[in-house]
């Protein structure tokens, strides 16, 4: 076993915290607000900007419009994260679906702790229609997180016990 | 109306933890409006139990209905046929929906998923506070339609303890003093002379230290 300064290897990995899983592409539902996030992946597209592609774009009229029945849904169905992306603080179009977005988006990150999903395969962000570039970013953080913590356990259940059925 | 807060879902699952197929039932009426126990709120919750039963390996079967009013035999009939699928009940109605549930099913286990806290009215959005103790003999025509019985902390009868601290309660600074919004109101309604009315010590027997209480209404029974 290779020992580094009296810690074994696997001590020194342990100690810098998991390792992301390579072996497997994360599924992320990002309910983006049609005002900024959509138009902001449209850019990202014209601008021919990579992101990974386990990404599912699902536009929303304002994230003031996102019921928390619609995330937990996506959590249940088998989601490894969850993105929110609306207005900027102070620039949504319906004045502050996106602050009552993010309490909800707050409540439920608190339900995913309390069950044990974890709250960090949810987050939030708030962008304008042209950081194309911020949008990207956002889903390659959400997508290393994701593979940190792993796939969803809800939808390993769901995967086997759909082929367990005749 | 009756404001209630739903229970943390760690201790919902420990209650059901013995069932396998659960309905949950919500309430169209106070419940709703406090934002605790209605269809959406159920939804929600229903969620969160099966999601959290299925990462314990335990998986659940909820079936959701929310009828108008879980307090009105009337309205209960329409569990009749859900209850009949499951193996127990979880109600998200008041402490007196929950009962009423119970007694319609006497053969089915029967558990509340809400605290029940008092009755009260909306201060501002998802902001409830109580204004009723349901004493049984209001008193509010002396106190000008403020009630030191609810909402002083010390239920004085005849004026403030003298311990408000800016117009507000010694005991909480959070609460306006009961006292001082008596005052206030009764000087702009011009009946500050019912200051001077020594108000007796109240009859307590009307309320519910006696235990449960009845009310018939002969006028209206068939």
């Amino acid at each position: 076993m290779i020992q580094v300064s009296g810690q074994t290897a696997i001590e020194n990995q342990r100690a810098a915290g998991p390792s992301p899983q390579t072996d497997w592409d994360p599924e992320v539902i990002a309910f983006c607000c049609n005002y900024c996030a959509f138009s902001a992946a449209a850019l990202a597209g014209a601008k021919r900007m990579q992101y990974p592609a386990g990404v599912r774009i699902i536009s929303i009229p304002c994230t003031g419009k996102l019921e928390m029945e619609h995330i937990l849904e996506a959590f249940e169905k088998g989601a490894d994260g969850v993105l929110v992306v609306g207005c900027l603080e102070g620039g949504c179009h319906y004045v502050e679906g996106n602050l009552r977005a993010k309490k909800r988006t707050d409540r439920i990150r608190e339900v995913l702790d309390e069950i044990g999903l974890g709250s960090g395969r949810l987050k939030m962000v708030n962008l304008s229609d042209s950081m194309a570039s911020l949008f990207v970013q956002q889903i390659q953080d959400i997508m290393g997180t994701i593979r940190v913590l792993g796939p969803n356990p809800l939808g390993q259940t769901e995967k086997k016990e759909s082929a367990g059925r005749i | 109306m009756i404001v209630a807060s739903p229970k943390s879902i760690t201790e919902l699952k420990s209650i059901i933890a013995e069932h396998k197929k659960v309905l949950f039932v919500g309430c169209g009426t106070c419940v709703t409006v406090c934002l605790a126990g209605g269809e959406r709120e159920v939804s929600i919750i229903s969620y969160a139990v099966r999601m959290a039963r299925k990462l314990d390996r335990n998986p659940i079967e909820i079936a959701q209905i929310t009828i108008e009013r879980q307090c009105e035999n009337e309205f209960l009939k329409d569990l009749a046929e859900p209850a009949s699928k499951v193996e127990a009940i979880v109600s998200f109605g008041c402490g007196a929906g929950v009962q009423a549930i119970a007694e319609r099913f006497p053969d089915k286990p029967v558990y509340a998923g809400l605290n029940t806290q008092f009755l009260g009215v909306l201060e501002e959005q998802a902001i409830w506070t109580e204004k009723c103790l349901g004493c049984g003999n209001c008193m509010l025509a002396q106190f000008g339609g403020i009630c030191p019985v609810t909402r002083c902390a010390k239920r004085l009868l005849n004026g403030p303890c003298g311990g408000s601290l800016e117009t507000r309660c010694e005991v909480d600074s959070d609460r306006p003093c009961a006292w001082q919004l008596i005052y206030t109101r009764l000087k702009n309604i011009g009946q500050l002379e019912r200051l001077e009315e020594v108000v007796p010590p109240k009859d307590w027997s009307s309320a519910w230290y006696s235990g449960a209480r009845k009310v018939i209404r002969k006028e209206h029974q068939v």
